[in-house]
């Protein structure tokens, strides 16, 4: 399909965080430079204009799928870029801040730098590639609602922060960096690859699902079990691991009889909370508070 | 002669005690006496007397000092300030009235802000655990009546809540508890060794942050599975005999507070509790309270309820209420330099923010309301005195419980003093007025967020 | 005050007798006239649709249950949208549990000027009041809650019929509340032990006495006292495959009794959101419509009233008294369940719903609630609600009337289910032809309702004296229209009149009115028995002190709209 790119600048920075969800694939398809200039953006309680905030130039596509949007510079104090885009592409040339690509149902969003939080809320197709890191609540639900990512990929390539997957039901987020706690939280289905280390709460309260772990996790969850050693496709290559089932503290739904549990793979991994390993852990957390605590250098101790 | 007032409540805590008895002198202007409440709540009442109160409104000057100024001035500077805002951020909320939250919305609407509350740094995150997995509860009386097992995780209410244990929770003879205390077994989860941890029956004192797995490792005991040999410090065997003390008991509820909701994982360890209650409730009958801190944060949790349909953090500012703590949350707010004025009322975030937020308020057009000087006053562009709401004014308060229960005026407050409800309602108006004259910067209008 | 004249409508009013003849309207001092000056503020309905503001008879709008729910829903809030109608309107929100604002310019913009909250845990009057201080334009009455209550229970198991009446005389004044409501009876504070009461014959566990008893000792107390609604009942049981036969037992309940009040109301007994309560067969796999077998008995009974509780395929919250029924719904669909035990009173659970056209269960639910309704000989004794937000959100109410005032339109619905032949074959709604008319309509939401509540001389009619509470519906009743003709219609009023004063225009609100708060005043003989029974609960048993309990002061009830009932009697 022949794509137009429109790109857009920020020619300023927001004093508050800046609303854009205009600024996607659909919000902008068969829209003139004029047009597009013309569509809200808001700021507390102000409404502004794009143009008010960015230079504008190059086409648009008749609709989403055939549109490209670029928007450059600093992003950082722009939120919902790429909201509910449902085809086409979107290329955000910098950080951005909250909510990038919630809700996409389609098309292919890139953002070259970091996220804030929320990236990828309610998912349910489509493509979200980040290059940076990515913030809090990774492609999870929204407050209260027991439907997370239904479907699509998320790609970042550096780390991400906590709650990963929050009541993910589907689709797969492939993390090449490391993930604070709580992955796959209340998980119903999908699947979590996380190739650097982990802290803990992996697969807390999942009911079903896949989380798989290349490097290394702090705390197990107790109510994960040892079933076995198991040849698993990781991205393209197939690595042996230590498979467990859970989370057998929450419920599961039964085929034909037979519970289905949430499957947690690690490459190597301790006992569930094991007394050496326990023991190690509390020994680097003494000195870790030690090391933030201890009196400036030349000052008299107490 | 003195007189007592009865059937007093006390304007403090979560507890919500409404047994107290004041006497007061003749002339109604002098708190002589406290009967039946506890230290903390004796206090709120006889310190409103203090002679250092202060009386009249207080300017921060250019060299850092606070000046005298009329109410009528504290007002139009108040106004003046929201109305220019883009984004304030009007925060606290839970040492007062509902009427006065009610007003405070009011004004909120008309200024586009973002209404906060002290759950923000509280059970906030219990808040957000309901939304996440619900929660099976009950009425403070139904544990008086019914309860024989009483849980208190990661909180310490013989500091915290010093009468909950005799009016509600462990001492008293309900109808189904003719033999009080000594009917009941308590459990109290800590990782200190807390003076409620020294009056329980089993205490579990466990490795500090590690709250989740523990919920979670109860859980997988009641599914009969099999646990590791030790689970956040705590050996199995006792997690098993503190499952089956659970599971066989004839009512059960949990009591929690900072200890879950504060530390690693806050929500997450509020919502694996919640779901242990949940799966007690297939063996027996169990609940989970809140051991909510303020005495009215609950009521601005429900007003902000039916009114914009979210208990803390909403967001005001395009015309309809929007809601998502990490987003709206004042901290939040605060740290990602997203609000431009701060407007608190009943409540105290210099004291109880981060240093890197209380740092922002300082720099920031501020104002704050509140009867007492605070850490929060004296970094603030102006204080407002007002009446104590409980003391000298009366109005409705929602306890832990979410039972609301309507507050007494008891004496009368000082010459002059205006209230919370009086103050935001002149605010109020003078917004609107503000607006009016000349619209400062478009209001936003767009008719749907996103396509 | 002002005077207006709607003019040249077509006008269905049940209490006068018109049946869409062309009639002007008078009003004037908030009051429905015979006639009006030419000074008069001329509203031309030519061509629409005109009758009296409807009234509502059970849903759940104001309360801690209700509240619990916005709170615990953001989900349900999120992708608002700004609708300001003028300046004077606040902000709205909410799809399944509107926030109180909406509530009241979604009810007044339908063209309903009374709206009864179906349940109040009297502990929490208080937060109700406040709910219903903070919803604008409709009148609002509260009903409190006496199936599972201690008093109640101890009273009704030893027979004490003046000792209950005069309980239910002072809880309706401390709580400032409408009604007797009975939910569940019994088996709520069998819940509060984990347990239930499934049928009316199970005993309550410690206080021993049965639903059958409960209900029964309630009708006596409420007719005794001759209160102006009766007893208002949902049967133990709801929610279960096979439960119609609970239902039946239940309504026999009601024989042999009178009704005794000054107010019209003919009823001993009214039962809300029947739907619930109609089902065959014996599991989820055979469950089946028994409308027919509740109909009849209805029909035949004219000592009953009933509600439809109509299920309108949305994703929606149950919330209700019913605790047990609450927990073994989360058991059934796993999502998120609140519940709240109320001392010495009630229960309450929260559940969210998805009635999805796709399952068949949920279409031979929408099914039966438009059968009772289809089948229903009696329109004044058959209301339409969806027992919001349980069934549905009351915003679809104009979508239920388009289901059962055109065949075409529901039938449209019923034959394009995922499993239409396992619903056609499980339901009678296939084989029923009738189409509500405008005026069965007006009886059914209007003037039945108001006759049921006991407020026949106010409400519900364009009879001179009653209230001027007129509304002007865009639609033409002598046709043609669509099904969404209907719809569309009856979610936008044209024109709005409550209590004489314009609150609605063209689907906007112009302005706030003059709500007011009904609550009944039972006047009885001094009992001291009662009392010392009330002062030894509160000081014993209750975690709040006697004083602090009773709904006083201005600020919950600004405009208060107290209903006298005088039931003292010769000692």
């Amino acid at each position: 399909m022949r794509m137009e790119t429109v790109t857009l600048t920020i020619k300023k920075t927001p004093t508050l965080m800046l609303e854009a969800e205009a600024i996607s694939p659909d919000g902008l398809a068969g829209k003139s430079l004029d047009e597009i200039r013309a569509l809200p953006v808001y700021m507390g309680r102000e409404q502004f204009t794009i143009g008010d905030y960015f230079d504008v130039a190059g086409a648009t596509g008749a609709t989403a799928a055939e549109t490209k949007v670029v928007v450059k510079g600093d992003l950082s104090r722009v939120k919902y870029l790429g909201t509910k885009m449902s085809a086409g592409e979107l290329v955000i040339e910098g950080n951005a801040d909250m909510y990038v690509g919630a809700w996409m149902s389609g098309g292919k969003l890139t953002a070259k730098g970091n996220v804030d939080a929320f990236a990828g809320t309610g998912m349910k197709g489509g493509e979200l590639l980040i290059e940076g890191n990515a913030g809090n609540y990774l492609g999870s639900a929204y407050r209260g609602d027991w439907r997370g990512m239904q479907a699509g990929l998320i790609r970042v390539k550096g780390n991400v922060g906590s709650d990963t997957g929050y009541f993910m039901n589907g689709g797969e987020i492939i993390i090449e960096g490391n993930a604070d706690v709580h992955v796959g939280t209340h998980a119903e289905g999908g699947k979590i690859v996380i190739k650097g280390n982990a802290k803990s709460r992996l697969g807390g309260q999942m009911v079903e699902g896949t989380i798989i772990l290349l490097g290394t996790v702090d705390v197990m969850m107790p109510g994960y079990k040892y079933i076995g050693d198991e040849d698993v496709e990781v991205d393209g290559a197939k690595i042996v691991m230590s498979a467990y089932v859970g989370d057998l503290g929450e419920r599961h739904r039964k085929r034909k009889g037979v519970p289905i549990y949430g499957k947690l793979y690690i490459k190597k991994a301790e006992p569930a909370d094991a007394a050496a390993s326990r023991e190690a852990r509390l020994a680097r957390a003494r000195e870790a508070k030690k090391a933030r605590f201890a009196p400036p250098e030349g000052t008299a101790s107490a | 002669m003195a007189k007592t007032v009865t059937d007093v409540i006390c304007p403090f805590c979560g507890t919500l005690c409404d047994d107290l008895e004041v006497q007061v002198s003749d002339d109604g202007t002098k708190i002589l006496e406290v009967y039946n409440a506890c230290a903390i709540g004796a206090e709120k009442f006889l310190h409103s007397q203090a002679k250092d109160r202060i009386t009249r409104p207080r300017m921060q000057q250019e060299d850092g000092s606070y000046k005298e100024v009329s109410y009528d001035d504290a007002v139009e500077y108040t106004a003046q300030m929201l109305a220019k805002a883009k984004k304030p951020l009007m925060y606290g909320w839970s040492s007062t009235s509902c009427e006065a939250q009610s007003v405070g919305h009011e004004l909120a609407e008309a200024v586009g802000g973002v209404v906060d509350n002290t759950a923000t740094v509280c059970h906030g995150s219990s808040l957000i655990a309901i939304q996440d997995v619900g929660i099976p509860s009950c009425t403070l009386g139904e544990v008086k009546n019914r309860a024989d097992l009483v849980v208190f995780w990661g909180c310490n209410p013989s500091h915290a809540h010093p009468r909950h244990l005799s009016r509600y929770s462990i001492f008293p003879r309900g109808f189904f508890t003719g033999k009080g205390h000594k009917g009941r077994k308590m459990i109290v989860v800590d990782p200190r060794n807390t003076d409620t941890m020294k009056m329980a029956d089993v205490g579990l004192q466990l490795e500090q942050g590690r709250d989740y797995e523990l919920l979670s490792a109860l859980r997988v005991a009641f599914r009969g599975e099999d646990l590791p040999d030790v689970v956040a410090g705590i050996p199995k065997e006792r997690i098993y005999e503190a499952a089956e003390m659970m599971k066989n008991a004839r009512f059960g509820v949990i009591f929690f507070g900072m200890g879950v909701t504060q530390s690693l994982g806050k929500n997450h360890n509020i919502d694996i509790a919640i779901m242990v209650t949940k799966d007690l409730n297939e063996f027996t009958k169990f609940s989970i309270i809140a051991m909510r801190g303020h005495y009215n944060v609950t009521g601005s949790g429900a007003v902000l309820g039916w009114q914009f349909g979210f208990p803390f953090a909403t967001d005001l500012s395009r015309g309809f209420a929007r809601y998502n703590p990490g987003e709206t949350t004042s901290n939040d707010l605060l740290r990602r330099d997203e609000c431009d004025a701060v407007f608190v009322l009943g409540s105290d975030p210099g004291a109880h923010f981060p240093i890197s937020s209380v740092k922002k308020i300082a720099h920031l057009p501020s104002v704050a309301v509140d009867p007492h000087i605070t850490p929060t006053t004296e970094i603030s562009k102006l204080h407002v005195p007002v009446a104590f709401v409980g003391v000298e004014v009366g109005g409705c308060c929602y306890r832990m419980d979410n039972v609301p229960i309507e507050s007494r005026k008891v004496v009368e407050p000082p010459e002059g003093m205006m209230t919370d409800t009086d103050f935001l309602a002149r605010v109020r108006d003078r917004v609107v007025e503000l607006k009016a004259q000349a619209p400062v910067g478009t209001q936003s209008t767009a008719e749907a967020q996103g396509a | 005050m002002a005077e207006y004249l709607i003019k040249n409508g077509f006008v269905f009013d049940p209490v006068t007798g018109v049946k869409g003849d062309r009639k002007d309207v008078a009003i004037r001092d908030g009051k429905i006239v015979d006639s009006v000056s030419s000074s008069a503020k001329v509203y031309d309905a030519s061509g629409k649709t005109v009758m009296a503001g409807a009234v509502e008879v059970h849903a759940h709008v104001a309360g801690p249950k209700v509240n619990e729910g916005r709170n615990y829903r953001p989900e349900d809030k999120l992708f608002g949208t700004r609708v300001k109608d003028s300046k004077d309107t606040r902000m709205t929100g909410g799809f399944s549990i509107p926030t109180t604002f909406k509530t009241g310019y979604s009810y007044a913009k339908m063209g309903y000027t009374v709206v009864m909250e179906a349940a109040m845990p009297p502990l929490y009057a208080r937060h109700v009041h406040e709910e219903m201080r903070d919803t604008p334009i409709i009148d609002q009455g509260a009903f409190p809650v006496f199936g599972n209550n201690w008093f109640v229970l101890e009273y009704l198991k030893n027979n004490e019929l003046e000792n209950t009446a005069a309980y239910i005389a002072w809880l309706l004044r401390a709580s400032k509340g409408y009604a007797v409501k009975v939910v569940n009876p019994g088996g709520t504070e069998a819940w509060a032990w984990g347990l239930n009461c499934l049928s009316v014959n199970d005993p309550v566990p410690y206080f021993d006495i049965t639903p059958a008893q409960i209900v029964k000792g309630l009708i006596e107390a409420n007719e005794y006292l001759g209160l102006p609604h009766s007893i208002h009942i949902h049967a133990n049981n709801l929610g279960n495959p096979g439960n119609f036969q609970t239902t039946l037992d239940t309504f026999k309940l009601a024989e042999g009794y009178k009704a005794n009040n000054k107010f019209g109301r003919e009823q001993t007994m009214h039962h809300t959101h029947v739907q619930f309560h109609s089902y065959g067969g014996d599991n989820w796999g055979n469950f089946e419509s028994k409308a027919d077998a509740i109909m009849d008995y209805v029909n035949a009974n004219p000592n009953l009233t009933i509600d439809t509780g109509n299920v309108t395929l949305d994703e929606t919250t149950t919330m209700t008294a019913d605790g047990p029924f609450e927990h073994h719904l989360t058991e059934l669909n796993h999502l998120k369940w609140a519940n709240v035990d109320v001392e010495l009173e009630t229960a309450a659970g929260i559940v969210p719903y998805v009635y999805s056209p796709d399952i068949k269960v949920c279409a031979i639910q929408w099914a039966i609630g438009l059968e009772l309704a289809l089948l229903a000989k009696d329109p004044m004794r058959c209301f339409i609600t969806t027992d919001h937000p349980n069934a549905g959100p009351f915003t679809r109410y104009p979508r239920i009337m388009k289901w059962l005032m055109s065949k075409e339109s529901r039938d449209e619905r019923l034959n394009t289910f995922k499993h239409a032949d396992k619903v056609i074959s499980s339901t009678l709604l296939a084989g029923l032809d009738r189409e509500i008319s405008f005026y069965e309509l007006a009886q059914m939401t209007r003037a039945g309702p108001a006759k049921a509540l006991g407020l026949a001389g106010t409400y519900g009619g364009l009879a001179p004296g009653m209230d001027a509470d007129v509304v002007v519906y865009d639609i033409n009743p002598e046709g043609p229209f669509t099904g969404d003709d209907i719809e569309r219609a009856f979610t936008d009023a044209s024109y709005v009149i409550k209590t004489g004063v314009p609150v609605v225009q063209d689907g906007r609100v112009i302005s706030n009115g003059n709500k007011r708060t009904l609550w009944v005043d039972a006047k009885v003989n001094e009992n001291a028995q009662v009392m010392r029974d009330v002062e030894e609960k509160f000081l014993k048993y209750y975690s709040v002190s006697l004083k602090n309990y009773e709904v006083q002061g201005h600020h919950y009830i600004p405009n208060p709209y107290a209903i006298e009932v005088d039931a003292t009697s010769e000692v």
